[in-house]
């Protein structure tokens, strides 16, 4: 057998190959090969440079009002350009109070999704149903900013207001009057916004849990909704705790359908259908007309403190999905 | 026994069923938006929007054709920063380095990603626009340009790694130097691939706005050259809608119609292209 394909091989004209040929016409020379791997080097690397470079400008630019007011600045509630005050509080509360609404509003649905796409749905509706979710995602802000304001408020208005004033009024958070736009509606648009990706990546770490543990959780006898509770979502909990804080990231970033919706006024009120504002929002709405170095400086300070914020945040929840997923991986071998 | 019995496979069939309501919940309000965009925007869709200027405020009619234009021109700003410093470093990343430099450059990227828009906004602000003291077409496209990177850099990457090692074997062992592997093999390989990741990425910045209100602010006119403010859809329906006149109202229906349009058509053909790729790479 050996001694045949011997023959045939030496019988044959050693004929250079085609690819050979065209290999050798284009040259192979190291020196290109290690100019070409330089220059993408440089453009991986140059990720490390726009941080840097984002993180110095927003400094440099927002040094005035850092050395004038100091820690005073995320303490005083007074936003008063004219006279040259400036307190970031009622932006930094309209900020988180509105993301943590649309996580309220969000987390439970999103993962009933995810359960319901990993765990339940049959294989040929999964690929549509998922599909259309993540097209959630696809629809620029501005666009839910728009359908907010012509048709969630007035609905929010009409409807829901006047029942949450109704039954849960005395409480003091659905109190006042009922504008319709307000922290409430800035919540409700975030949840929209952020359900699509708390739930894609919450179905990944719940993919990535081994089948080994359902089936085992299942032999014991457990139904199927104790299988996912003890068998998949307890496995992936820090995963998806962590595409919740990736969620959150988003809400506390997310400018133009907060802009529209959340009544722009720097107030810090107990009821949640007042209107309020948001650090990305007074960005949006006061960065091109600001007049005034130090005007325009707290405006960047606002900026440094929305990035640092929202890349801490981000940074722990990646954290959080790739120690999910790996050891999820590395129990599956 | 029995009654615990009965009581878990409640609890089973509640929370099941919950979850489909979830899902139905979430399908239903992007068909609530879809529907209402189609019902408001469509009957404003006209020849009119595609070919003329806006009317000055208080007279009826005009159209978006400036801030169409303007639109594309952002955009194609944006692929020329991003698509090649986010195309060579995602094949840096999947082709060169040991296991450090792209896990590290994976995660920031990752982490730029999630950066709010309107602070690229502010960086492209004190970059672009401070040093020449005017809103310019270039510094709406650089802010879009930014944020293209990371997204073109990741995708680029996965989709290098689904490009099959015995590939780039097979043309080392035929002498191929590493770049002449990567450039006559590899790329084409993953090529269609690496475009849709272009286009995805071109959706997702088309509908971006926060970073362009103070970058490539708007213009009620024509932007000759890539030197002045110039008009673009996004930052149109933001004005419209916010504006207090009804007939702005309806054309930004029709816009946010034009531009929502326009994505979810990339997005779909997207995922076709793909999915009849895999399938033909799998048979």
């Amino acid at each position: 057998m050996q001694r045949a394909d011997n023959t045939t091989s030496s019988g044959a004209e050693p004929s250079p190959s085609p690819v050979r040929a065209y290999l050798l016409s284009c040259g192979s020379s190291s020196l290109a090969d290690r100019a070409f791997s330089a220059l993408m080097l440089v453009c991986a690397l140059s990720i490390f440079a726009i941080v840097l470079l984002i993180l110095v400008e927003l400094i440099s630019g927002s040094k005035l009002t850092i050395q004038k007011f100091g820690m005073s600045f995320f303490f005083g509630s007074a936003w008063d350009p004219v006279n040259g005050n400036f307190g970031a509080l009622p932006f930094i509360y309209g900020t988180v109070v509105s993301s943590i609404l649309a996580l309220i509003i969000a987390v439970p649905l999103a993962v009933g999704v995810a359960i319901f796409l990993t765990e339940m749905c049959p294989d040929w509706l999964r690929g549509f149903l998922a599909f259309f979710t993540e097209l959630l995602a696809a629809i620029p802000s501005v666009v839910y900013g728009l359908w907010a304001i012509f048709v969630l408020i007035p609905l929010m208005r009409q409807y829901l207001n006047p029942f949450l004033i109704k039954t849960l009024g005395w409480s003091g958070i659905f109190a006042g009057p009922n504008y319709g736009i307000g922290m409430l509606a800035a919540g409700v648009i975030l949840s929209i916004m952020i359900l699509p990706i708390i739930s894609s990546l919450t179905r990944e770490v719940m993919s990535a849990v081994p089948h080994a543990q359902r089936e085992a959780v299942l032999a014991l006898g457990a139904t199927r909704w104790e299988m996912i509770r003890m068998g998949v979502l307890r496995n992936a909990r820090i995963g998806i705790v962590g595409a919740i804080i990736l969620g959150l990231g988003r809400a506390l970033g997310e400018t133009m359908a907060v802009t529209m919706v959340i009544g722009n006024n720097p107030r810090i009120s107990a009821s949640l259908l007042g209107p309020g504002y948001s650090i990305a929002s007074v960005l949006a709405n006061e960065f091109s007309e600001a007049t005034g170095s130090l005007y325009l400086s707290a405006l960047i300070e606002l900026g440094l403190v929305l990035f640092l914020l929202t890349f801490i945040i981000n940074g722990l929840a990646r954290l959080m999905i790739l120690v999910t997923t790996q050891r999820g991986s590395g129990v599956a071998q | 026994m029995s009654a615990r019995l009965t009581w878990r496979k409640t609890v089973n069939v509640v929370m099941l069923s919950l979850t489909g309501v979830c899902t139905l919940l979430a399908i239903s309000v992007l068909f609530f938006i879809l529907g209402y965009l189609v019902y408001h925007g469509g009957k404003d869709v006209n020849w009119d929007f595609f070919t003329k200027l806006p009317t000055p405020v208080g007279e009826s009619g005009g159209g978006m054709a400036n801030a169409i234009v303007g639109s594309g021109k952002l955009l194609l700003l944006a692929a020329l920063i991003g698509v090649p410093i986010g195309l060579l470093g995602g094949v840096y990343l999947s082709e060169f380095g040991g296991r450090t430099v792209p896990f590290i450059v994976r995660y920031t990227a990752d982490m730029l990603n999630g950066v709010p828009s309107i602070v690229i906004g502010i960086f492209a602000y004190a970059v672009a626009v401070m040093p020449v003291h005017h809103f310019s077409t270039v510094a709406g496209g650089f802010a879009l340009g930014i944020m293209m990177i990371p997204i073109v850099l990741r995708s680029t990457e996965e989709f290098l790694h689904g490009v099959p090692r015995s590939m780039r074997e097979g043309a080392m062992a035929l002498g191929a130097s590493k770049w002449r592997t990567i450039s006559s093999v590899v790329l084409p390989a993953a090529s269609r691939a690496i475009i849709t990741a272009i286009l995805l990425s071109l959706a997702r910045v088309a509908g971006e706005t926060a970073p362009l209100l103070f970058t490539a602010f708007g213009n009620r006119f024509w932007s000759p050259g890539w030197g002045q403010p110039i008009a673009s859809l996004p930052v149109m329906i933001y004005t419209y809608a916010v504006g207090p006149y009804d007939d702005w109202h309806r054309q930004a229906w029709a816009a946010g119609l034009v531009l929502l349009g326009l994505i979810l058509v990339i997005n779909i053909i997207v995922r076709t292209i793909l999915a009849r790729g895999v399938s033909a790479q799998r048979s």
